[in-house]
């Protein structure tokens, strides 16, 4: 049997001994005003976030709360963006907002680098990832990706209504995903209940919340176990053996990034592709014109990213400071809300409309900076096919129930059920 | 007329080769590349400006001459 002792039983408790970060009380319920009590994992910001942050960029164009232990929300493009670009003040350290704070020592790598590393560190944590993700290397998933995507529509036989979101979109960033890292793909029911334990758990108790993410690192230890007994071509034994400054990387650094590449692409994707779906099945001009014309999806879907970016991502404030007008102090959270971002009318002309022929789109719904979503080429190439093999296979859908769609809560949004009649 | 990328700026999010595939590239990392000199063909100025105008971060250049 092989071993590598980086991954021995205690790994994670001397981790946890040197590292105690703060927690702050735990505040729910209904928001008295978005300007100075903004929740983003309140229903009503689930259900619809939009006029809320049209509202806040008109009257107050950087929203405060004392939730979580205090955050700033700003929602113009030049603010998130200005963020975005200067990681001298704000941290990546955590970038999910919640009750609980990570010790400054995390920084400058973070508990999931490279997502969660300040430079500069973070460019070479980076360095490692990009060329398993460049649009050439992403290419190579797409013939299984599209065949998944009919055998998920070949489900869907004999049915009138199908759920887009957990029967379709869900299913195909956790297929590419697993075959990516290695993972046996009969485990992607649990990456789903991973991913909401991590985003939407954020509110939990802390020993729950605490618990409920030791049961993906839990997973991911397996994962390694079995990597180190039968290593093969794919990111978990690439991340085993990787180097950085003359060492394998340490054992929270390959459990880390092996974290981030689970649960950032999945809920992200099956968002995007949800959202996308949501809005044809209600918007019927726009889906008779992108069956008539595909060469227009990947202007589309360009369009779609802006208006219903689905993540937003958080930052940590280094130190105090007033910040264009407002004083910040040292760990407030900052909300860096993409979405908001692509809906600045300062910044798109009818930001508030679908334009899917849209052919000047600076967007940011991948980030701006370093931190542009390493996965952005797969992102593009699975929502592409999913649109392709939807709209090949399927002209005609309507949402069922207008009121049966829900939405996520929290920094990633879209679609969590989605029945559409589609005959 | 002929393109540029602002290598400082640019974080490869790879709008330049999607929509200017004879224009730009990428390197192994995903990075933009100008191919050649940056000579932009007969024909190929719009899709230099589509280039200029959905890069998110404003790496790109087209200047005339």
């Amino acid at each position: 049997m092989a071993t590598d002792d980086r991954f021995t039983e205690d790994f994670r408790e001397a981790r946890e001994d040197e590292l105690l970060g703060t927690i702050a009380e735990v505040v729910t319920g209904p928001v008295a005003d978005w300007a100075t009590d903004f929740s983003h994992v309140e229903p009503e910001w689930a259900a619809d976030p939009y006029p809320i942050q049209d509202d806040l960029r008109q009257r107050c164009p950087i929203a405060h709360t004392e939730r979580f232990g205090g955050a700033w929300l700003p929602t113009r493009y030049e603010d998130v963006a200005s963020i975005a670009y200067d990681t001298e003040r704000f941290s990546s350290r955590s970038i999910i907002l919640s009750n609980f704070r990570p010790p400054r020592e995390l920084a400058p790598i973070g508990g999931s680098p490279p997502i969660s590393s300040d430079p500069p560190f973070h460019h070479d944590a980076r360095k490692l990832l990009l060329p398993a993700f460049t649009k050439a290397a992403v290419h190579r998933q797409e013939p299984a990706t599209r065949a998944f995507c009919h055998s998920l529509i070949d489900g869907f036989a004999g049915q009138d209504v199908a759920d887009a979101a957990g029967d379709y979109a869900q299913h195909i960033p956790i297929r590419v995903i697993s075959d990516m890292l290695g993972f046996p793909p009969e485990d992607g029911p649990r990456f789903r209940v991973f991913v909401e334990d991590l985003l939407e758990g954020i509110n939990l108790p802390p020993d729950e919340r605490i618990e409920r993410v030791s049961r993906l690192f839990d997973y991911l230890l397996v994962q390694v176990h079995d990597h180190i007994d039968n290593p093969r071509d794919d990111l978990t034994t690439y991340l085993l053996n990787a180097e950085l400054y003359g060492h394998k990387l340490g054992p929270d650094h390959v459990v880390g990034t092996m974290a981030l590449l689970l649960i950032a692409g999945i809920d992200t994707t099956w968002s995007a592709i949800g959202s996308s779906l949501w809005h044809l099945a209600k918007t019927p001009a726009d889906r008779e014109r992108l069956v008539a014309e595909p060469a227009l999806l990947p202007t589309a879907l360009e369009e779609f990213l802006r208006a219903f970016a689905p993540v937003t991502m958080a930052r940590l404030v280094k130190e105090d400071m007033n910040w264009h007008g407002v004083d910040m102090k040292a760990d407030d959270w900052i909300l860096l809300s993409f979405p908001a971002a692509n809906r600045d009318p300062a910044q798109f002309d009818r930001a508030a409309e679908v334009v899917i022929d849209r052919t000047v789109n600076r967007h940011a719904a991948f980030g701006l900076g370093i931190h542009r979503c390493v996965g952005s080429h797969l992102a593009r190439m699975e929502l592409r096919v999913a649109l392709e093999v939807w709209l090949e296979r399927i002209n005609e859908f309507t949402l069922a129930d207008p009121a049966a769609v829900i939405w996520s809560a929290g920094q990633i949004r879209g679609p969590r059920s989605l029945p559409l009649r589609i005959r | 007329m002929k393109v540029r990328i602002d290598h400082e700026r640019c974080q490869g999010h790879g709008r330049c080769y999607d929509l200017a595939p004879g224009l730009f590239g990428d390197d192994d990392e995903g990075y933009g590349t100008v191919l050649g000199d940056g000579t932009v063909p007969p024909g190929q100025e719009h899709d230099a400006r589509l280039a200029e105008l959905n890069c998110p971060e404003r790496a790109i250049d087209v200047v005339e001459g």
